[in-house]
């Protein structure tokens, strides 16, 4: 038989996650809710009607930061529920696993956001005019999540205490791209309009985390999976 | 590389300690601006860079590890990083200690080395729930050395982040060793240090030994209670038995 190329195999498992996704909508509106409702608790909770600078970049951030552990929680559910794990039916390699897993939580981050970002600035912002280039902070912010996020994911789904494994291992190693998003939007969402002097160096630390664990997982992805 | 016995390793790390800790209070002499707490500097930061470095050194035996298959690997890795999270308790309480005497508070969130151990520390803190939640051994020796090599990538990364992040950085008392630090105290904390890294050396050969005597014990007595071998399963963390070793006829 040949060997699927890993980028076929790569596109198949994506698609078949995806589709799973569509059909059962168990990860994407689960996050949408949940991100809508902390916004409602940090209204309550900061008591405030109209967020700007680092306070908005802080409760944008950490929603979506929180959001994205359920999804990560629930990445390799079908696979640990059903075997695809331990002998993977399909003789492929594991970076094919990995990239189709990250590519799928990149893209329910980025549906998240595309939902939640305007009802975030529907609550609380008065100027949209950040938003825009808030986009690229997010998207190199989900890159970061979803090469931690996938590896963490795996490690957790093969052990007894997973729900509790993935935020308790994954939040210390999130706290660069915390500090790296906020500082970057921080400014963005800045009261009297977007600011953009700080907002390169923030940007190149986020590329630099996601490049880094990018390449951690793909160094180390095999030894996750071989049994 | 052939490392002198434990023994000897021991004895030199009790004498090059004992030296360092006279020379902080007979020889150093005490900071302009600090006065006598300053000298819980030649304590704090060695601590603090066996510990971080100890970290490092564990993903690089993971790394090991992965690459032979050999399980001595893994619980070399494990120990290295076990003793350097008991030595990361440590730097947080001297490193508060510090803080209160200096700044009183006992924490200061503008100091960016003490608040990025402190998110190492709570990342490696997570090691041992992680290696615990795993049954299969071989699994969990994996698993964890995939661990210890990303959080090992992260140590370094996590620093930058935490350093630029501060708006401004909180003015030196004194400079750091590779700065204007006067000769006097350089030797001194650079005694300190060797001291304490040899410690950390001896106390990580100290667990692999104890470990590994344990491990020989239980195998013993299981051969000489007449039951078969089973191979240790479960969270105990063990090298793995010597090819050689003594089989007792009953």
């Amino acid at each position: 038989m040949r060997r699927p190329s890993s980028l076929s195999a790569l596109r198949a498992i994506l698609a078949k996650d995806l589709r799973v996704e569509l059909r059962t909508l168990q990860s994407v509106p689960a996050m949408a809710l949940f991100a809508v409702t902390t916004f409602v608790l940090f209204r309550y909770g900061l008591d405030r009607e109209a967020l700007s600078g680092s306070l908005a970049a802080g409760v944008l951030l950490a929603t979506v930061l929180f959001a994205a552990i359920l999804a990560i929680n629930r990445l390799f559910v079908a696979e640990r529920e059903e075997g695809g794990f331990d002998a993977r039916l399909a003789p492929v390699d594991g970076t094919a696993l990995l990239g189709a897993k990250a590519a799928s939580l990149v893209i329910y981050l980025l549906v998240l956001e595309v939902i939640a970002v305007p009802i975030f600035g529907l609550f609380f912002l008065d100027s949209w005019s950040g938003i825009p280039p808030l986009a690229g902070v997010l998207v190199l912010a989900d890159l970061g999540l979803a090469a931690t996020g996938v590896l963490i994911s795996s490690i957790a789904a093969n052990s007894r205490a997973r729900d509790l494994l993935v935020p308790l291992i994954l939040l210390p190693l999130l706290v660069p791209v915390m500090i790296a998003a906020a500082g970057a939007s921080q400014d963005l969402l800045a009261a009297g309009g977007p600011s953009y002097g700080g907002v390169a160096k923030w940007l190149a630390v986020l590329a630099f985390y996601d490049m880094t664990f990018a390449a951690v997982g793909f160094a180390v992805y095999d030894y996750l999976l071989e049994d | 590389m052939k490392l002198p016995s434990l023994r000897v390793n021991a004895i030199a790390a009790t004498l090059v300690l004992l030296a360092g800790f006279a020379l902080v209070f007979f020889y150093a002499p005490l900071d302009a601006d600090q006065g006598f707490i300053q000298k819980i500097f030649y304590l704090h930061v060695p601590l603090a860079i066996c510990s971080l470095v100890g970290f490092v050194v564990g993903g690089l035996l993971a790394v090991a590890h992965l690459r032979t298959g050999d399980s001595r690997w893994d619980a070399r890795s494990y120990v290295a990083i076990h003793l350097s999270i008991i030595f990361g308790v440590g730097v947080l309480i001297t490193g508060s200690i510090w803080a209160k005497a200096s700044w009183g508070k006992w924490w200061v969130w503008d100091e960016p080395t003490l608040v990025s151990f402190l998110i190492v520390f709570l990342l490696y803190a997570t090691y041992y729930p992680l290696r615990y939640a795993i049954e299969d051994r071989d699994r969990q020796a994996r698993y964890a050395s995939v661990f210890a090599i990303t959080a090992g990538a992260f140590v370094p990364l996590n620093f930058v982040a935490v350093r630029m992040a501060q708006s401004l950085v909180h003015p030196r008392v004194f400079a750091t060793a590779n700065g204007g630090l006067p000769g006097s105290m350089l030797l001194t904390f650079l005694v300190c240090l060797a001291g304490m890294g040899l410690l950390w050396l001896a106390l990580v050969r100290f667990e692999l030994a104890a470990k590994s005597a344990s491990a020989s014990l239980s195998r013993l007595r299981r051969a000489l209670e007449g039951e078969p071998e089973i191979p240790t399963q479960g969270s105990r963390i063990a090298p793995a038995a010597p090819p050689s070793a003594p089989q007792v006829t009953t």
